[in-house]
């Protein structure tokens, strides 16, 4: 008796343990103080995209919800009072060949529910896909590279990678940022899930999407079309900035890279070896464009699409041996001597 | 009772040598041969993709996990996609419907045992050509490698700018190789229930499943076309210069994925019509009632079919169609849920008032209809194509669609081969270890299927062999894993049950379901030439009328 019992406790007390766990990491995901910086969970949208989808989302849950709770009682219901019993088994039950008007009745029912999920749905999709763009809108053109994120402000003359800046829309005077999407060599899609659903980058197939987030902050987000071997480090970031810090940002940008005297040796390693085939640095005699422009690569919190935060080491690292990071990146291991390689890495420093 | 059912002469069976034994099973062209060639092909590939679920599953259990590297991470999905759907489902389903349909209908072997035979040798073939990619993929002089491409291969990735090297060829040639083979079992299982039935046997006659394969043999020739097609057309643009999926040269990307889901959603309806008929067998039986609304549910199945073929874009919702596309594929994909929940109506009216025995067989049913009517559910969510917007290319999809495969059609399959191994065999499955699979099957696929649509809604995208931490994605996939390996150790079980009982099994008889269908009434094994009189039926449950004279279906009907 006394086995028994323990036996059970300790599965209970695993359960507890399960438990415990996913309660710990709900908790931590939904305490964390972050307040610049915003997850995934595309119940919790910060832009009208985002929110009308996560609305309908709420009514269609709703209504599965209650055909679920009725069927599953149904069933649930004739599983039980129908179970064969030992002391009528060699009767057999009434032999039922159907009904009509019951057929008829499950059968109209599903019909209605459809009609109404398809009416709110059709509503969503127009509201979403067919809003014509405001004046006041930034322009962004996004093109998916493999493993990497190319964005390019055509009004505002600003090309950067991996890295988008927005700014927030006040419902008031909305700004909203309209993006039209196109690829480089694979399928991509854009997804930042708390500001709009996902759009494909597909090749000869150009496309266009809006967010007008609401809530400033860096929403993260990442390829969601299988693009080949990186697809899972080609990480997005949408900065959304307030009015004054976006307008700064952009003038930032709009210049050209800063001449640093001290890391002119950097620079001249740079531009001797094949860096300058890939990478352009603005002002300078680099203006490759298979790779992400480096003119200010200082102003991203981030290197590799994502994959490392942008410290010293992990670019020394990144120009090392891309594959130590990011296996099967595009960028090729340059072996550098050590002198070479830290006087690199002293000019991408430079590059504010 | 048995001595009312119709019993053929058991032939005497001489010991043979074993290399005259594998002579009759490789140049057999008997349908129920053909048939358990086609389950034991698909049993292996099962193991092996089940193996490759767990690399994946390895892979994902932490973030920043190294089991893997990303490119045979990739591999692993590829290959784990491919070979489940081409050469696990679908060869599995082929054998059923080839052992069953001739008993069913009460003929003596298919329309065409040659075709037959050819049908499942290239699929097979197929099987192993994909597999020969792992050797020969990069031509023989390396290693090789397998496709890495998904199981979509979408343009342009399949083009040979993005996979040079002989990998993804062996991926589209085992489709082409196994497609035909498809096509032609198709074509056989068409022609066998049109021209064979024994007499008596009207159309409206017909057991469910007999109605349901052929309206699945129908879905096959209207969607393995097109694949095939395509594949033809992926060929001519790596080797002969073709632009038709070539981005870089002005093909168009978008054509390829119309051609692989315009297959690709029919598909879906071609494994899971067959597990319907599975239901509608097992479920009436083991309630001990006729199925309730036989004509309703021939006519759900045409109108599935019918309605299937026209939702394929549902797929594409990201792809940036209109408006009205969006519209247009929203609403063909609600709609197709009506008839399909017609049909769950009509198996609880069928349960409804009978005599439920608890059964292995009625257990893995029971547990299809309650995890076809959520994964029903999450498909109706993703059908509105706002919030697919959200759900699509994440894990919520990989949930919903496993809940189909797994929650669907795997258990209706374990359904199946508990209800008709005794007649395969003739020795009955082991209930005690059935009993076993089925409660530790439940427990891991629920722990892994219901627990992964979360990361789904969380923003984790599907095919990635690594994420990031602190997107409270890890305890999921944690738990996501340690189903899997649950479901592992629950097949090893069941793959222990067909062993064992094969050899100690209790002996099965004829009939050992009081069942009402043709195929209970010759031994089991059946003979060779199935019936020695050919039956004559008067009413949809032949056996019923044998086994109650006084009161026969025929005075109904």
């Amino acid at each position: 008796m006394s086995m028994v019992k323990k036996k059970f406790s300790t599965r209970r007390s695993v359960a507890r343990t399960i438990l415990l766990l996913a309660w710990s990491d709900i908790a931590a995901w939904a305490s964390e103080p972050k307040p610049s910086s915003h997850g995934t969970n595309i119940f919790s949208p910060a832009s009208t995209p985002a929110q009308s989808i996560a609305d309908l989302s709420v009514f269609v849950l709703a209504i599965t919800g209650i055909i679920f709770v009725v069927v599953f009682a149904l069933l649930a219901y004739s599983v039980v009072r129908f179970r064969g019993r030992a002391k009528d088994a060699n009767r057999e039950p009434a032999q039922v060949y159907g009904s009509t008007q019951i057929e008829l009745a499950w059968t109209i029912i599903p019909i209605l529910i459809v009609v109404v999920l398809f009416l709110a749905t059709a509503r969503v999709i127009h509201a979403i896909q067919d809003t014509p763009e405001p004046a006041g809108a930034v322009d962004v053109t996004v093109i998916g590279h493999q493993y990497w994120w190319e964005f390019r402000y055509p009004k505002l003359g600003i090309v950067t990678a991996n890295e988008l800046h927005i700014p927030v829309s006040d419902p008031g005077h909305p700004t909203p940022t309209f993006l039209q999407l196109f690829s480089a060599d694979t399928d991509h899609s854009f997804w930042v899930p708390e500001l709009a659903g996902k759009t494909d980058l597909i090749p000869n197939h150009p496309n266009r999407m809006w967010m007008d987030p609401q809530r400033t902050g860096v929403f993260v987000g990442q390829c969601a079309q299988y693009c080949g071997t990186q697809h899972a480090k080609m990480l997005l970031r949408v900065s959304v900035d307030e009015p004054e810090e976006f307008a700064a940002w952009v003038q930032t940008q709009q210049k050209h890279a800063i001449e640093d005297a001290g890391a002119i040796a950097g620079r001249r390693v740079f531009e001797r070896n094949a860096c300058m085939n890939c990478h352009q640095v603005g002002g300078t005699q680099a203006d490759g464009r298979f790779g992400p422009d480096l003119t200010h690569l200082m102003s991203r919190a981030t290197i590799a699409a994502g994959a490392a935060q942008n410290t010293r080491e992990n670019l020394r690292l990144w120009i090392q041996n891309p594959s130590a990071l990011k296996p099967g990146s595009l960028m090729p291991a340059m072996k550098l001597s050590d002198a070479d390689l830290d006087a690199v890495v002293n000019y991408m420093e430079s590059l504010h | 009772m048995s001595s009312n059912v119709i019993t053929a002469a058991v032939g005497q069976t001489e010991a043979r040598p074993w290399v005259d034994e594998l002579h009759q099973w490789l140049a057999t062209v008997d349908h129920k041969r053909l048939g358990i060639l086609y389950i034991g092909s698909a049993l292996l590939f099962l193991a092996v993709g089940g193996v490759e679920a767990l690399i994946i599953r390895i892979q994902l259990m932490h973030s920043h996990n190294n089991f893997v590297s990303p490119q045979v991470f990739n591999q692993m999905f590829t290959m784990h996609g491919t070979t489940m759907i081409f050469f696990v489902a679908m060869p599995i389903l082929f054998g059923f419907a080839n052992y069953l349909v001739p008993l069913m209908i009460g003929a003596r072997d298919m329309a065409f045992p040659r075709l037959n035979a050819f049908s499942f040798w290239l699929s097979f073939l197929g099987g192993l050509l994909l597999y020969f990619s792992f050797l020969g993929g990069s031509g023989l002089y390396g290693a090789g490698s397998a496709p890495d491409v998904g199981w979509w291969s979408y343009a342009p990735l399949g083009a040979r700018a993005f996979s040079p090297g002989h990998s993804s060829d062996y991926w589209t040639l085992a489709l082409l190789v196994s497609g035909f083979g498809s096509i032609g079992t198709a074509i056989n299982i068409i022609a066998t229930i049109l021209c064979l039935r024994c007499p008596g046997m009207k159309l409206n006659r017909m057991p469910l499943l007999v109605w349901m394969n052929l309206v699945m043999a129908g879905m096959v020739l209207l969607a393995i076309t097109p694949l095939s097609a395509a594949q033809i057309m992926l060929l001519i643009d790596r080797y002969l210069g073709g632009h038709f999926f070539d981005t870089q040269a002005g093909g168009s990307a978008v054509l390829w994925m119309h051609f692989f889901w315009i297959f690709g959603h029919p598909e879906v309806y071609v494994l899971i019509i067959p597990c319907f008929a599975f239901m509608s067998e097992i479920i009436p039986v083991f309630s001990r009632k006729p199925i309730f609304g036989y004509p309703v549910m021939v006519a759900a199945t045409v109108c599935i079919a019918f309605v299937s073929m026209s939702v394929w874009a549902h797929h594409m919702f990201t792809i940036g169609m209109n408006s009205y596309a969006n519209s247009f594929f929203t609403l063909t994909t609600m709609v197709v849920g009506i008839p399909t929940g017609i049909k769950i109506f009509n198996w609880i009216g069928t349960i409804w008032g009978g005599k439920i025995q608890f059964k292995t067989p009625m257990l893995f049913s029971i547990g299809f209809l309650f995890q076809f009517l959520i994964a029903g559910l999450t498909g109706i969510m993703m059908a509105a194509s706002p919030f697919d917007w959200q759900l699509s290319l994440s894990y919520f999809v990989v949930a919903h669609f496993h809940y189909v495969i797994v929650g669907g059609i795997l258990f209706a399959l374990f359904a199946a081969f508990y209800y008709w191994y005794p007649k395969m065999t003739g020795r009955m499955l082991s209930e005690h270890l059935g009993k076993w699979h089925f409660w530790l099957f439940l427990i891991g696929f629920h722990l892994t299927f219901d627990v992964m649509h979360v990361p789904g809604i969380l923003g984790m995208p599907r095919r990635i062999y690594t994420y990031e931490p602190g997107r409270g994605w890890d305890t999921l996939n944690f738990i996501v894993s340690i189903g899997a390996f649950i479901q592992a150790l629950a097949i090893l079980v069941f793959l222990a049950n067909l062993i064992i009982s094969y050899f100690t099994g209790v002996r099965a008889g004829n009939d050992p379901w009081d069942a009402w269908t043709l195929e209970w009434s010759t031994s089991s094994p059946p003979p060779a030439y199935n019936f020695a009189t050919v039956p004559t039926v008067a009413s949809r449950r032949p056996l019923w009328d044998l086994k109650h004279p006084e009161d026969p279906d025929s005075r109904y009907e």
